[in-house]
């Protein structure tokens, strides 16, 4: 391609003489177009370029508004525009005109205006709204040119919110004898399909008719939108494998139309969208990869030419074939390929191989050994690039042994790294090694000490976090915490004694809280040392308030003694009329405690240190105030995606049939409920377990232990233990390598060929690979590891926490549900049934007995399925609780509504009888009865009385629930000492995390006096929850059609080994839902709210918890079902 | 998938510039200044590789012209190095001969050429026979149009 520059040069006096010369490309360069970029090449400076540039602008603005202007020469002026924005001047004012162009003009006008609305606008640009009627007519046109002009513009920008108005136009043309038509809407599907998944969710099948047109074309570009669904869910595309597999076969042996080729291989670009969808597709697949083997092996074979190109694809298949279930004979051939691409003298392919060693390591560690001499060689390379990807390599095989050697490098390659970007990655995985695999304290605080410097405040904020985590909460031995803080202060000190003005203020703060908590364990230095050292940092003008804040609290904590107090008292002085209100805060704080040692005592007791303190996560404490500000008027709280969800529903145009949007109502108000505080007298006791010590969240103050997560902390011997025995080069193969490759891996290990090069070389090698084939798989990679260090351990913890706080707001709307039920129960029910009340009062000591009893109950779901399995479980049909609590109360045992219990629901699940209410000598009760797919509820009344009671009437009704009355007859009078059965069925209306059902009783008192009483029954939703029974590929179908979601991290119940199975099981038995498949650390359940409202939920174990995200068509359900879970994890 | 082309000169002149998803103007600045910067800054025999942020930057120089073109990161280099050669073929077989003057002064055809190819990130069309007839058929309309014009219409 050189010779285009000889052309330029050759060209240059016979173009700017402007003759004819033939060719598309000529007439232009007359043109005003032409003069324009001719006189701005023969200016000399910027400033001449700005007025040309601005006079130009003005003729372009003047002919552009005037009416006489011609859609042609609109065209020209159009183009002139462009290239005036692409200088770098604004011409925003020609915006309007490019879509009117695009609007009026003819094909080629169009096209110039289609062109400059592409370039100029982006998708959120308002103008793009006035294009949509112009594509719309366009896309209808009979002229194929303006049919493709509108999907070329469709598919680069288009307003997300108008592709329903032209999605029909657009899956038409899916069917047009032009196969450029065909392939273009394809690429345009694509694009909604990228923006706007959900509005195309429903022509998946039409997609698989765009694989299999018979023009290569379109097929190809149907893979775009196959490669993004597969990656999304491999699951749901493993029956088109064969389909995959059979294409690429095809295309590997040349049966594609010859123009096809490029440089004479077929189809690469395809060729290499395919082995990446295959890739995808099977991955930890067995049976899938199976199918995929030959054609793996045919085009490794193929692609034996030295290009480019075919290196661009052997490339892609070394990353298929280390991605599927491995084979040995291809994992061989790759492992070969590797080695032609790292000994490779292009430095393109070296950088590739590197990148693909990077890959491959992961599962085979040996790699590494292989090329080690050329990795060596790589790491001093002058382009910085393969450097760093030998960094990023080298990253992957660190472990214990080689740490020092390969941090020492990156830190290297730190101290003169190029951008931000990168010295924030790198610090970060610096950081990581650091606390994963650090020999000893000296070393761990020195390398962190570099961190903290080199990574400067760009660095990601968790680093210093989790280092301060670190060593706060310490190790198993109190005695390594001890001297790792000790050498921390010292070597803190040592570094504010010297030059200051330097280090970052992120470092500064780390400084100052480890001096603050930690200087009183240093002899050598007392703490005015210290304090004085603090001093003189605040002092310098660098430090920014929020680190002087930082200094001001290390001061509190070590202000003592006569010099201590003279420097605080000093300091506060200074800083208590701050601008600045935290600082101004902290100061007044310091002074308070300079002045008054007896405060001093009782609040930053001396070693006060490891005891753990406790807070209310609950925030029970502002329960008072809430409930206040509810009683007077003020909205419940409402959580931020249900705001957003109400926010966007007003907002946005609604393409939704009106019946699916969201009704603000009552129920809406229960979910929200919930999230509301409650008195403190009341949650106390109902919430037991929001003090719990489970609940607890440690105090995230300074000098403040955590309680939690102490035990499993490896010991640090241990670790050394285990790693030490492997020494030298040899690669030995434990054992679970072995098992984890499946059998591929077990081909003896080749003796590492080790050349000569110079000592050094092979110094350094030895150093940076020692231990690296020993190490049962790479830590990074996630795999679980035996030998997993201390530090790291601390680490893993971090995220626990958060959880821990996230998940606290549990207790409090367990309680609120239970308050609220009771406050509005209080007044319509007198007295109640001894029944329960035993344990009304062991749940809340302070709750009447005589009230709201039953409505205790039925607000707490799980106890009362519990005790409703216990009641299965004790009998087989009829004595069950009841009966034993009958006993308590001799007199009424005749009346035990249990008994009565219809024939046909005996045996079946179902829960406990509560009390209702008693009107006179009347005793309501009632439960509900799982029979199949229906729930039924059952209300018994009892007349105690000698008399008969007369004309009984009883109407249920609900906002929640619809409630139909299937007991056949209807019985009017209740005779002395007998029981009547009414029995009614329930079907969900609209969700709400509790459903209730308000019930009027009337009757006649046999002295003629008519009565009325209310009475409420309330059920967990659970009771309505059903598994759905449905498979992998179904719920991925699913998933997709629903718009309300949830998302939310649940806590991790862990029984010792699988916590995401066990948790998930633990869902699954008891909401019953449907538990489609665990895969990896994602696992997927269904159910279904009676009777066929799907609710599908997606676990993942992430950080320590576990991240669900619920979809659902019903717009409650989600939102209510979480709350559920939450509420069984918490139980457990 | 990939981001963004952009064409300068050895001057650091922009030539063309394609961004294949929302910037904003401000940032279509500094990554013009940084790509300009960095890509010119190489020397000759290096990589033809970068890292940017979380992109790869593919640069090749053809001529006085450097082509940039950015990608995912998962994406592969090598076939996007192939990607800014078949673009500079497509050019070539339109131009006859294409040189730095032809895009200087064609802007907008090798706009148009570029979208036959690329679409929304993606490669549209591998066959170079069939890109170049799609640009002819809409050219059969510019030229005579171009007819039309050369006549003394106004």
């Amino acid at each position: 391609m050189s010779y285009v520059g000889e052309k330029t040069l050759t060209a240059l006096p016979s173009l700017l003489s402007l003759d004819s010369q033939p060719g598309p490309a000529k007439l232009s360069s007359t043109s005003k177009l032409g003069n324009l970029i001719r006189g701005i090449t023969e200016l000399t400076s910027k400033h001449e370029e700005e007025k040309l540039i601005q006079r130009e602008l003005e003729s372009i603005k003047e002919q552009v508004s005037s009416p006489n202007t011609s859609m042609r020469q609109m065209k020209e002026l159009m183009v002139r525009a462009i290239y005036c924005e692409s200088l770098g001047y604004e011409a925003s004012f020609v915006y309007i005109h490019a879509i009117k162009l695009a609007q009026q003009g003819t094909a080629l006008e169009k096209r110039v205006g289609y062109l400059a609305v592409s370039l100029f606008l982006n998708e959120s640009h308002e103008l793009l709204l006035l294009l949509v009627n112009t594509v719309l007519k366009d896309l209808q046109s009979t002229n194929l040119i303006e049919v493709c002009m509108a999907l070329t513009v469709v598919s680069q920008i288009f307003p997300k919110e108008m592709i329903p108005a032209i999605l029909p136009l657009v899956e038409e043309k899916l069917n047009h004898p032009k196969e450029i038509i065909r392939r273009k809407a394809v690429l345009a599907l694509y694009k909604f399909y990228l923006i706007a998944p959900n509005q195309v969710q429903h022509i998946h099948n039409k997609f698989r008719k765009a694989l299999c047109d018979k023009d290569p074309g379109v097929m190809t570009a149907s893979l775009h939108i196959y490669l993004q669904m597969i990656q999304e869910n491999p699951e749901g595309y493993k029956d088109l494998t064969g389909s995959f597999v059979n294409i690429l076969k095809q295309v590997v042996g040349g049966k594609l139309p010859i123009d096809f080729n490029y440089h004479s291989v077929p189809a690469p670009w395809l060729q290499i969208h395919l082995l990446r969808i295959l890739s995808f597709l099977g991955k930890n697949d067995l049976r899938t990869s199976e199918l995929i083997y030959e054609v793996l092996d045919e085009s490794l074979r193929r692609a034996e030419m030295n290009r480019n190109i075919t290196y661009a694809i052997l490339y892609e298949c070394v990353k298929c074939i280390y991605t599927i279930h491995p084979k040995s004979n291809l994992l061989e051939k790759a492992a070969k390929c590797i080695g032609n691409f790292v000994l490779s003298p292009d430095i393109n392919l070296k950088y590739l191989g590197l990148k693909a060693l990077t890959y491959v390591i992961q599962q085979d560690p040996k790699m590494a050994l292989q090329h080690q001499m050329t990795i060596i060689e790589c790491l001093d390379h002058p382009d910085l690039i393969i450097k760093r990807e030998t960094l990023e390599l080298l990253f992957r095989i660190t472990n214990a042994q080689n740490v020092v050697v390969i941090v020492e490098k990156m830190l290297e390659f730190l101290q003169n790294s190029p951008d931000d970007y990168t010295t924030i990655d790198l610090v970060g995985k610096v950081a990581e090694l650091a606390e994963k695999y650090a020999p000893d304290n000296e070393w761990f605080i020195e390398t962190m000490n570099t961190v903290f410097s080199l990574g400067g405040d760009t660095m990601q904020p968790d680093i210093p976090n989790s280092f301060l985590k670190l060593l706060s909460e310490g190790f198993d031995s109190v005695e390594e915490d001890r001297k790792l803080r000790l050498f921390a202060v010292d070597s803190y000190v040592s570094l504010l004694q010297g030059e200051t003005r330097k280090l970052p203020q992120c470092f500064l703060q780390v400084i100052s809280w480890v001096l603050g908590e930690y200087s009183h364990l240093s002899e050598d230095h007392n703490r005015s040392t210290v304090l004085r050292l603090l001093e003189k940092l605040l002092d310098m003008k660098q430090t920014s308030s929020e680190t002087k804040c930082w200094i001001l609290m290390a001061m509190t904590k070590l202000c003592e003694g006569t010099a201590g107090v003279c420097v605080a008292q000093q300091v506060s002085e200074t800083y208590i009329s701050s601008m600045d209100t935290v600082l101004r805060q902290r100061a007044q704080e310091l002074q308070h405690l300079s002045q008054d040692s007896e405060l001093r005592e009782e609040v930053l007791p001396r070693d006060s240190g490891l005891d753990p303190m406790e807070i209310d996560s609950s925030l029970s404490f502002l329960d008072e105030f809430v409930s206040g500000a509810l009683a007077a008027g003020a909205a419940p709280y409402k959580p931020p995606h249900q705001r957003q969800e109400e926010l966007a529903e007003a907002k946005v145009l609604s393409l939704e049939p009106y019946g699916l949007a969201l009704p603000i109502s009552m129920s809406s108000c229960s979910i929200t409920d919930r999230h509301s505080p409650t008195p403190l007298s009341m949650s106390s006791g109902l919430s037991g377990d929001s003090t719990d010590v489970s609940h607890r969240a440690g105090l995230k103050l300074d000098g403040v232990q955590r309680v939690w997560g102490r035990d499993g902390y490896l010991a640090k011997k241990e670790s050394v233990e285990e790693a030490a025995p492997v020494q030298g080069l040899t690669p030995v193969h434990s054992p679970s390598l072995q098992n984890e490759g499946d059998g591929s891996h077990s081909q003896t290990p080749t003796p590492t060929p080790t050349p000569e090069p110079d000592r050094e070389k092979e110094q350094l090698a030895s150093s940076l690979f020692f231990g690296v084939s020993s190490q049962s798989s790479v830590c990074l990679m996630g795999k679980p590891d035996s030998t997993f260090n201390r530090r790291r351990k601390a680490k893993v913890q971090a995220p626990g926490v958060t959880e821990q706080l996230s998940s606290s707001v549990a207790p409090v709307s367990n309680a609120v549900d239970n308050l609220l039920c009771n406050n509005l129960q209080d007044s319509n029910i007198n007295s109640v049934s001894a029944a329960s009340s035993k344990q009304t009062c062991e749940l809340s000591p302070r709750v009447p007995a005589a009230n709201g009893t039953c409505n205790t109950d039925c607000g707490l779901p799980e106890s009362d399925r519990k005790r409703s399995n216990l009641s299965i479980s004790r009998d087989n049909g009829l004595v069950d609780a009841d009966s034993a609590l009958s006993e308590d109360q001799g007199s009424r045992s005749d009346l035990c509504p249990s008994s009565y219990l219809p024939a046909e629901l005996c045996g079946l699940y179902r829960s406990e009888i509560a009390p209702l209410c008693t009107a006179h000598s009347l005793e309501l009760s009632a439960c509900h009865v799982h029979q199949g797919d229906d729930m039924i509820l059952i209300i018994f009344i009892s007349n105690s009385s000698d008399s008969q009671v007369l004309q009984i009437r009883l109407d249920l009704k609900s906002e929640q629930l619809k409630v139909t009355c299937v007991s056949d007859s209807s019985v009017e009078n209740i005779k002395s000492h007998t029981v009547a059965v009414y029995q009614y069925s329930l079907a969900v209306k609209r969700p709400g995390v509790d459903v209730e059902v308000d019930g009027t009783l009337s009757f006649l008192l046999p002295a003629g006096t008519p009565q009325t009483k209310h009475f409420s029954y309330k059920l967990p939703l659970t009771a309505f929850i059903r598994p759905l029974l449905i498979s992998t590929e179904e719920y991925g179908t699913m998933w997709l059609g629903f718009s309300h979601e949830v998302k939310q991290n649940l806590t991790l119940v862990d029984d010792g080994c699988e916590p995401l199975t066990f948790t998930l099981n633990l869902l699954k038995n008891r909401l019953q839902l449907h538990l489609v498949e665990i895969i990896g650390l994602e696992g997927i359940l269904a159910c279904r709210l009676l009777q066929n409202q799907p609710c599908l939920m997606h676990c993942r174990v992430h950080a320590g918890a576990l991240a669900v995200w619920l979809r659902s068509p019903v717009p409650e359900l989600p939102d209510c079902l979480v709350y559920h879970c939450q509420r069984v994890l918490q139980e457990k | 998938m990939m981001r963004f082309l952009l064409l300068f000169s050895r001057q650091g002149k922009l030539r063309l510039q394609k961004w294949f998803t929302p910037i904003s103007e401000r940032e279509k600045k500094k990554i013009i200044r940084d790509m300009t910067n960095m890509v010119l800054a190489r020397q000759p025999r290096s990589c033809n590789f970068l890292d940017w942020k979380d992109l790869k930057i593919i640069y090749k120089r053809y001529a006085s012209l450097y082509f940039c073109l950015a990608i995912e990161n998962q994406e592969n280099e090598l076939l996007a190095l192939e990607i800014i050669h078949r673009y500079v073929e497509l050019l070539d077989k339109y131009f006859g001969n294409v040189c730095e003057l032809d895009i200087i002064f064609n802007f907008e055809k090798a706009y148009f050429i570029l979208d036959e190819f690329i679409i929304g990130g993606e490669v549209q069309e591998t066959s170079k026979q069939i890109v170049n007839r799609s640009i002819e058929a809409s050219d059969m309309l510019q030229e005579t149009m171009e007819e039309y014009m050369s006549k003394p219409a106004f």
